[in-house]
């Protein structure tokens, strides 16, 4: 009897310090959303089962091997097993994981609570940037704005690979699909005002470290006016229009303006330059050939780039989008003949 | 050692396997390019040719390796031998290159492989650990980041699952009193096909490499380049072998035990080994069958996964993790088995509540077929199906608890000695502890919206591979490593390769699961310095450096005990299992000259005059059912 006390006092001492301890040095990282609440409740619940779990069989092992070990050559008591004992570590752990099981479908369904008014979002998931459709008001943005304490209803799709969409201060994740009706749903109600940042969270390929996109979370009325500025457009010249297309379309994943080599060829002083395709013919690269590639990436395909499929984002860009992309890539060559 | 015996290389399977595999590809190469100039196609086009070429450079390689001559011979009618004598013309390494019948021998060609295989998959690890010590990129290109990641993956489970058929095919005809497995020449086989498999997966490296990761999710894999497709057809084949394997196990166990040996009288490793085996033959088809979908998606046009032929992309997975989840278990079953194989032996004490141990094996194996999808929580399969799998999933805590309190049962009031298997027994099960308290945050669903694909993933399953394999397969490696040799290894080397390994592990594991808490995503090159978990990340990499320091203190242990090591007495640890009543090193046929009958229970440590095994009292070897 006297080694179970022993035991027992070692068990809960353990429990406490590695449960206060996991507790105390910040496990999570800053809560910015409703659902992150209920997920972090549920958290802290398995943090402290697991420090008693941890504790109950390490405390009984250090005691064994402290107190039981060999002193000199002789055998060990001689019991066999303890039916009663067996079915006792069944039926607890089953009742416990039940327990668990039950908190996991309460919390999921919190997690999951549907608010009407919510702001409608489609995330849109191609190698390698995200481009959000603010489908509500008719807009696209390349950076993921968001009311705060209002929920937001983010279809997450994608347009080529299996993407993940996380913002780990908002708890949530969803893989972004490709394919008709393989839109999913996420709601996120953040809670906090401030800049973070979405993180493709399932591999998708070269650059799938640097799938980031910014998320800002703003006061309603400052929402509101961001919304009614995007809402008109990019005013301005079609040069600058083209520009502004080239992030939110996520053109810039692969294209530099600059001669930086990426996955794709670079944009810079591509306009009227001779471009040697997959098959060794060559063709200049007027607006026709242009719009073609951005149309049907597939068409012609430049040498050494054999290997890069890539997405058919032009296909959901209207005419006009196209054209004025076609201007701007026009410009940059413009420049470098000043 | 007065004449030196001289090999030549093209005597030896080995040589004349790979030989023959290089001709095979060159054929295949050869054949498609061929019909697609009388066709009137272009004639070149790496995808198909290098498929066929790599499938019939495998099939190339088991005829020249030798693994169906006999049945060839057999199918003519011809007499062929039983005896799996090495060739006395040759020296005593010779045999280990060579075809042989002999479970012991393929026993330590599975091993042998398994710990080189383990050693590449981990010179992968330490790559690209090596470019995630601090943020940005600064050794490797992206592309070959995640080649590397994705290889590490999947040749430490083809070095699991040989180390897996290493203890299955040495240990279990031992354990169970029987000369030889049920199939010999399938043994060989099943052994032999892995060779060609795992070059395959290799050769991925040089063919443009895959960047997926293992799990190899298409529409990511359909667009990969050609080394996908030798990852596709190297799994293949070393699935081929688990299948073959278990099935070989499964029938020696149920014919081969020696008399009196009824089920709960077996040694508890070979239930393990049999819940391993039910899962091996049952299930690796699927992993088979996914992958090749995704192949013939390639190759033929057929649209499973494409979405833009009606195909879907979750359907994939679903085939994946049917086999990819109880594999899990099939790492891991065996790890268990021996902890609960060697705590008696270590405790002086018989195993606590034997029935349980076996039947929580069994349950585990039963159980995890049922839980496959808490992968795809975030995968964005259907709603509804997440709360029936998160209640299956966490059912897996109770067979494993079972283990745990049995295990502590096992150590409670025993007199416990710390010799190295007895520490990297201990170690294995606090750490596989670790690995299994860090599950059920993945199973409630709601968290593990949070935890899916982060670096927490990567520390809980690093945990439960460790707990559940690598220690208890270093415990089984010392354990009988006079058995394989008749010498010891050196004591102070094991303990320090433990007392390295172990803290070293634990360091690594829990920084992995601290940054991925704080958002670090699994598989990427380079990580936000805005995080803050730059030092942590540093850490884990030291630590990785550590454990492999270790490892190689392991090896050099082994070669030296080898070459010089003191000769071992028959029976070093005071065992009661038959094998340790056997002369050291094993003679060729087991028990042919030393029959046994079991005329007691195997764990009856601390009982004055209990006897388990009694030999020379049987009048012939037979099956015991």
């Amino acid at each position: 009897m006297k080694h179970f006390i022993l035991v027992a006092i070692l068990v809960a001492i353990l429990t406490v310090a590695v449960g206060t301890g996991l507790s105390a040095i910040g496990l999570m990282p800053e809560q910015a959303s409703l659902q992150s609440v209920f997920i972090d409740q549920l958290f802290q619940k398995h943090v402290w089962t697991i420090s008693f779990l941890f504790a109950l069989i390490i405390g009984f092992m250090l005691y064994s091997i402290v107190v039981f070990r060999r002193k000199e050559d002789e055998q060990g008591d001689h019991f066999e097993g303890n039916t009663p004992l067996e079915i006792v570590w069944t039926i607890i752990p089953l009742i416990t994981v039940l327990y668990f099981a039950y908190l996991g479908s309460q919390a999921l369904a919190e997690v999951r609570r549907a608010d009407p008014n919510a702001t409608n979002i489609t995330a849109v998931g191609q190698q390698w940037s995200w481009r959000f459709e603010y489908t509500d008001y008719g807009f696209i943005s390349d950076e993921l704005r968001l009311p705060v304490n209002r929920q937001s209803l983010i279809m997450t799709t994608s347009t080529d690979v299996i993407h993940s969409f996380w913002v780990p201060e908002f708890r949530v994740k969803q893989d972004a699909l490709p394919g008709d009706g393989m839109e999913r749903e996420l709601r996120i109600t953040p809670t906090k005002v401030g800049r973070y940042k979405v993180r493709c969270a399932e591999l998708c390929g070269t650059q799938h470290a640097y799938m980031l996109a910014d998320v800002i979370v703003m006061e309603p009325e400052a929402f509101d006016q961001w919304v009614q500025e995007q809402m008109q457009g990019p005013s301005g010249t079609p040069v600058e229009r083209g520009a502004e297309w080239y992030q939110q379309f996520g053109c810039a994943a692969c294209h530099s303006i600059d001669g930086t080599p990426r996955v794709g060829p670079s944009w810079k002083g591509l306009f009227g330059e001779e471009v040697t395709l997959a098959d060794g013919s060559t063709v200049i690269a007027d607006e026709a050939y242009l719009f073609e590639s951005i149309r049907d990436p597939q068409a012609k395909i430049v040498q050494g780039f054999e290997t890069v499929l890539m997405p058919p984002t032009g296909q959901s860009m209207t005419d006009e989008q196209v054209q004025d992309v076609i201007e701007f890539i026009k410009s940059l060559s413009e420049q470098e003949s000043d | 050692m007065s004449a030196t015996k001289r090999v030549n290389i093209f005597s030896l399977s080995l040589v004349r396997g790979i030989v023959f595999q290089i001709l095979g590809t060159l054929v295949g190469i050869g054949v498609v390019t061929l019909i697609r100039l009388l066709m009137g196609l272009p004639a070149w086009k790496a995808e198909p040719a290098g498929v066929f070429g790599a499938f019939l450079g495998v099939l190339f390689f088991l005829v020249g390796a030798g693994t169906i001559r006999d049945w060839y011979k057999m199918a003519l009618g011809e007499p062929v031998s039983d005896h799996h004598a090495a060739d006395p013309e040759q020296p005593g390494w010779a045999k280990y290159f060579n075809i042989s019948y002999d479970h012991k021998v393929i026993g330590i060609q599975y091993g042998v492989t398994s710990v080189v295989v383990m050693l590449l998959a981990g010179s992968f690890a330490l790559i690209f650990r090596a470019e995630l010590a601090r943020a940005g990129l600064q050794l490797i290109e992206l592309d070959m980041f995640n080649t590397l990641v994705g290889l590490h993956g999947i040749v430490m489970i083809a070095s699991i699952l040989l180390g897996v058929g290493a203890m299955s095919n040495y240990l279990v005809p031992l354990l169970i009193g029987a000369s030889d497995m049920a199939f010999p020449r399938l043994n060989a086989f099943a052994y032999w096909v892995n060779v060609p498999g795992a070059l395959l997966v290799v050769s991925s490296l040089f063919l443009g490499g895959f960047d997926t990761g293992w799990t190899g999710y298409p529409p990511l894999s359909a667009r990969a380049p050609l080394g996908m497709q030798m990852f596709f057809l190297g799994v293949y084949f070393i699935g081929l072998s688990s299948i073959l394997g278990s099935l070989n196990l499964i029938v020696t166990v149920i014919r081969m035990r020696a008399p009196g040996m009824s089920y709960f009288r077996m040694p508890i490793f070979v239930w393990a080994a049999v819940a391993t085996s039910i899962i091996g033959l049952t299930a690796t088809q699927l992993i088979g069958l996914s992958f090749q979908m995704v192949m013939f998606q390639r190759l033929f046009g057929m649209g499973f996964f494409d979405p833009a032929k009606g195909g879907n992309v979750i359907l994939f997975q679903h085939l994946f993790w049917f086999y990819s989840h109880p594999a899990v278990y099939v790492f891991i079953l065996p790890g268990l088995g021996i902890i609960s194989e060697l705590l008696p032996v270590f405790v002086r004490k018989p195993l606590f509540g034997y029935k349980w141990i076996a039947m929580s094996s069994l349950g585990i194996a039963l159980v995890g077929f049922f839980v496959w999808a808490h992968h795809m929580f975030t995968a964005g399969m259907e709603e509804y199906l997440r709360v029936p799998f998160m209640y299956s999933t966490l059912l897996v805590a109770v067979p494993t608890g079972v283990k745990f309190f049995s295990w502590v049962g096992t150590m409670w009031r025993g007199r416990m000695s710390f010799e190295t298997p007895m520490l990297f027994t201990l170690g294995a099960v606090s750490i596989f502890l670790l690995g299994g308290l860090t599950g059920p945050p993945n199973a409630t669903v709601a968290t593990d919206l949070h935890l899916q694909d982060s670096y927490w993933i990567v520390g809980h399953f690093h945990a439960t591979m460790f707990g559940g394999f690598v220690f208890p397969w270093f415990a089984a490696i010392y354990y009988w490593f006079p058995k394989f040799t008749g010498k010891m290894y050196n004591e102070k080397l094991g303990k320090l390769h433990f007392w390295l390994m172990f803290p070293a592990f634990y360091l690594m594991s829990l920084g992995q699961m601290r940054v991925g808490l704080l958002g670090m995503r699994r598989r990427i090159a380079d990580y936000d310095p805005a995080l803050g978990f730059d030092n942590t990340q540093t850490l884990v990499t030291i630590a990785g450096y550590v454990i492999a320091f270790s490892v190689l203190l392991f090896l050099f242990n082994l070669v030296r005990s080898i070459r010089s090591g003191e000769v071992a007495v028959a029976n070093p640890w005071n065992s009661r299992s038959p094998e340790f009543q056997l002369p050291s090193p094993i003679p060729e046929h087991n028990y042919a000259e030393h029959p046994f009958v079991v005329v007691g229970e195997p764990y009856d440590y601390g009982l004055a005059d209990a006897e388990y095994v009694r030999f020379g009292a049987a009048s012939e070897p037979a099956a015991a059912d």
